[in-house]
């Protein structure tokens, strides 16, 4: 079966836009939230967030797609250009249908969303945006980046509240095994409206914290929530011999396993689903858990969660048998958007041997994590990141170094000895 | 290179459509010809250019809904839980006694919760005159409004779901996309059992009035029940329907083991992208007949062995040469002698639903050995040329459906439904 490598980064955090700028910042433990300036929060009980700074999208769009996109939207369009000049890809060169799309989504548009809702009621029907029809439904990323790179293979958009992000990479994985040789996959969401805030905050799991360094701190015993941010990533994955035949710039790595797991109905007796997601990922991946260097926590900043999680963790690897960590502690939680960040630090920590760290939090002893709060250099073999979403979802990717040696035919195409 | 292929078949079916709660309702409807169009009802449609609806008389408490899920979730979601227990009945499924961990949801989905969400705003905004929205005002379940997984959480609660669980979102090929994802994910063997199909209730002023601002809908407000004409000359634009279609979805021979009444194999499923317009079609129809080849080639089904076509037929002009023109494409000669029918004629279009809707009309078309047709075609536009099934069910023998649908965001897709036991690849 042919394996899923990344070729390709396209970064938008609240710490840095593009790779780099965000994966220094992240290693040095930079922190991107702050009160929100998109609107006056000072009417709500929680005003921190991740907000994106120096965003211009008319510094890379066209002026045409602005009217017709949201301000996810166009983070996504500029990230998708980001990943595909990272893996050196020009998307015209493809065959036909060899490239495709396949994004999650959270919350779709949901500030282009308000804007026509306010001017339906507000003003009248005649005034909705004839671009309304797609501008904020959950499809409109797969569809504008497909578009704009003339991407026609089997493109699709999952949702998952924020577990989507890395079952977006699951499926992108299924159709290179299925026959598709690029898909650009991956999540960027952006909700900080005062609509979207107000959805937020009904959920009752946003911090009502006013210190950007005291409010999102993940299996610490002040844990009380956490800050949304806005962004994401978007990653190139190709069919392996696809990147080793086009000789691609670089090979991050390999997603060498997924799984995805419900968590019972409320009521019902049984263990959550976490622990299982974390099993079958490893399986799929062929993996043992001391093989697992590295896990990037979903990290929910709530003591039941955290405890629910720190507890998987342990029955899988032993308590303290894993390094831990929370980048998303510098960002926010950036919805569909925080799994596949974790998956590209994931892929720079194996890079570069380093494990980036969770800012703020004082782990509480209880949680008997190994929790990585300064950066910590050290060689790693493979990375596990989970993500979790409200409903019950959880879902485990493992990524590892893309090892031509592993697969004979991949290898003799590699040293040219076929 | 791969092992024998497990092979997907449904074994339950729920349909919650236009003109009636229930499989047995829908499919009556069909075979009478009969459509569901009406002037809307769920709010006063008089300020909008579009005024028809395909409508579902639907009382969540008479469907079995607690008090508590029909105050928590949406409309949306209320069709698919309902379409959800109707098919797990149906499979003869005890889902008590399958491992939970064993059993997925996939649901599609193209708007969500989009009428609990006009109906949220317009209180916390007073109408729409506060920018800065009052959260005082939100109901503690607006968090599940904000994203349409909680769809697929409802699904899994109410089947005892705690396998791989996610919605597919792909506009309005949603509901074929979502069973295609269900039927990779048995494939796989990531699961036994999956619970998959579709859901949407977008009968809400905004999004009646965004397809106003593009003219997507038809004005034919005088005469609601003729209004959906898919094919026909005089077509002027879809008619906005809601509802739900729901299967249970499993692996060939644990069927037949257990005993199961098998529907249809899901043979094929594929879907490709036009990268051309968000809204706008390219006439020649190539990328949805690129996605019809591969289902059809994953199925090992030539396109001359396909029995009935049902088409997406949204009933606008640019759709129904687009997809008249990827029929004949990929069957070729072939596409002329093929009943082809659309059944958004008389249960309109109901955006994400509709992909999972027009499966089940595919399966009752292969069990029943009968076409539905296509309602209100009088006079077909000249430039669509085929054989739409005008007004009358049709008595034919239906081994292979090829089900297709078009959406926004530039998405097509097809898939091929068999008869395992009549069909042979």
């Amino acid at each position: 079966m042919s394996r899923a490598v990344v070729t390709g980064l396209g970064v938008a955090a609240p710490t840095g836009l593009g790779v780099e700028r965000y994966w220094a910042a992240t290693i040095a433990g930079h922190r991107g939230i702050r009160r929100l300036t998109r609107f006056d929060p000072s009417s709500y009980p929680a005003g921190l967030a991740g907000e994106i700074e120096g965003f211009d999208a008319a510094e890379h769009l066209p002026s045409r797609l602005l009217p017709q996109t949201d301000r996810m939207t166009r983070i996504a369009l500029v990230s998708a250009d980001w990943a595909l000049a990272d893996a050196g890809v020009r998307p015209e060169e493809l065959a036909e249908y060899d490239g495709s799309v396949i994004t999650a989504s959270h919350s779709g548009g949901f500030e282009f969303g308000q804007n026509e809702l306010r001017a339906l009621w507000n003003r009248g029907g005649q005034y909705v945006s004839a671009y309304q029809s797609f501008a904020w439904f959950y499809a409109v990323n797969s569809g504008q980046i497909s578009i704009r790179n003339g991407l026609r293979g089997p493109c699709s958009v999952v949702v998952s509240d924020t577990a989507g992000g890395l079952d977006a990479l699951a499926q992108a994985r299924r159709e290179i095994r299925r026959g598709t040789r690029l898909v650009i996959s991956g999540a960027v969401d952006a909700s900080l409206c005062p609509w979207g805030w107000v959805a937020q905050l009904a959920g009752g799991r946003l911090s009502t914290a006013d210190d950007p360094a005291g409010a999102y701190l993940p299996f610490d015993a002040r844990a009380r929530g956490h800050v949304p941010g806005e962004g994401g990533a978007l990653l190139v994955i190709e069919d392996e011999r696809h990147a080793v035949e086009r000789s691609a710039p670089r090979i991050y790595g390999e997603i060498a396993g997924h799984a995805s797991t419900m968590d019972p109905a409320p009521g019902v007796d049984r263990p959550p689903g976490l622990r299982r997601a974390i099993e079958l990922a490893l399986d799929d991946a062929g993996l043992a858990p001391p093989e697992i260097d590295v896990v990037f926590a979903d990290a929910a900043g709530l003591p039941d969660l955290d405890r629910a999680e720190a507890d998987a963790i342990n029955q899988v690897f032993g308590a303290g048998g894993v390094p831990v960590t929370a980048p998303k502690t510098a960002t926010g939680r950036l919805y569909s958007g925080a799994g596949p960040l974790d998956v590209a630090a994931a892929l720079l920590a194996l890079r570069d041997g380093v494990i980036p760290p969770t800012i703020g939090s004082s782990p509480a002893a209880d949680y008997a994590l190994d929790l990585v709060t300064r950066t910590r250099a050290v060689p790693l073999r493979a990375a596990l990141v989970l993500a979790r979403g409200v409903g019950g979802f959880n879902s485990a990717v493992v990524v590892r170094p893309f090892d031509p040696g592993t697969d004979r035919a991949t290898r003799n195409r590699v040293t040219g000895t076929e | 290179m791969s092992p024998a292929r497990r092979r997907v078949v449904i074994t339950g079916v729920g349909v919650l459509a236009p003109g009636g709660v229930g499989v047995k309702n829908f499919w009556q409807l069909l075979a009478d010809g009969r459509t569901a169009t009406r002037r809307i009802s769920l709010f006063d449609p008089s300020p909008f250019r579009s005024q028809v609806a395909a409508e579902v008389d639907f009382d969540p408490e008479l469907a079995g809904l607690s008090p508590q899920q029909v105050r928590r979730m949406d409309r949306a979601a209320q069709f698919a839980v309902v379409a959800a227990r109707e098919a797990v009945a149906d499979s003869g499924l005890e889902f008590a006694a399958l491992a939970a961990e064993r059993t997925g949801v996939t649901i599609g989905t193209a708007v969500g919760a989009t009428m609990g969400l006009d109906q949220e705003y317009r209180t916390v905004s007073d109408g729409g005159r506060l920018d800065l929205v009052d959260h005082t005002y939100a109901v503690p379940h607006l968090y599940g409004y904000l994203v349409p997984s909680s769809f697929a959480t409802e699904v899994a609660w109410a089947v005892g779901a705690e396998g791989p669980c996610t919605v597919v979102s792909t506009g309005c090929t949603s509901g074929l996309d979502a069973v295609g994802h269900a039927a990779q994910v048995l494939r796989e063997g990531a699961a036994e059992v999956m619970v998959a199909g579709a859901t949407d209730a977008p009968i809400s002023p905004i999004t009646v009035a965004c397809f106003d601002a593009i003219k997507a809908t038809t004005p034919r407000n005088d005469d609601p029940q003729h209004a959906s004409r898919p094919f026909d000359a005089s077509r002027n634009g879809f008619v906005l329907g809601e509802g739900a279609a729901v299967f249970v979805l499993e692996e060939l021979t644990s069927a037949q083991r257990r005993g199961a009444r098998i529907y249809a194999e899901v043979a094929g499923h594929a879907s490709r992208s036009n990268a051309f317009h968000m809204t706008g079609l390219r006439p020649d129809g190539r990328e949805m007949a690129e996605a019809i080849r591969v289902a059809l080639d994953e199925a090992r089904v030539a396109g001359t062995d396909v029995d009935y076509i049902n088409a997406h037929g949204s009933g606008t002009k640019q759709n129904d040469r687009h997809e008249t023109a990827a029929f004949k494409r990929s069957l070729g000669e072939h596409a002329y002698r093929t009943p082809v029918s659309s059944i958004k004629s008389m249960v309109g279009h109901s955006l994400g639903a509709i992909g999972s809707i027009e499966i089940a009309a595919s399966v009752l078309a292969l069990t029943n050995d009968v076409v539905p047709p296509t309602a209100n075609l009088h006079t077909a536009d000249p430039e669509c040329d085929l054989d739409y099934v005008p007004l009358t069910a049709r008595d034919h023998r239906v081994d292979v459906v090829l089900s297709v649908g078009s959406g926004f965001g530039g998405f097509q897709s097809a898939m091929v439904l068999t008869d395992p036991f009549r069909w042979r690849a």
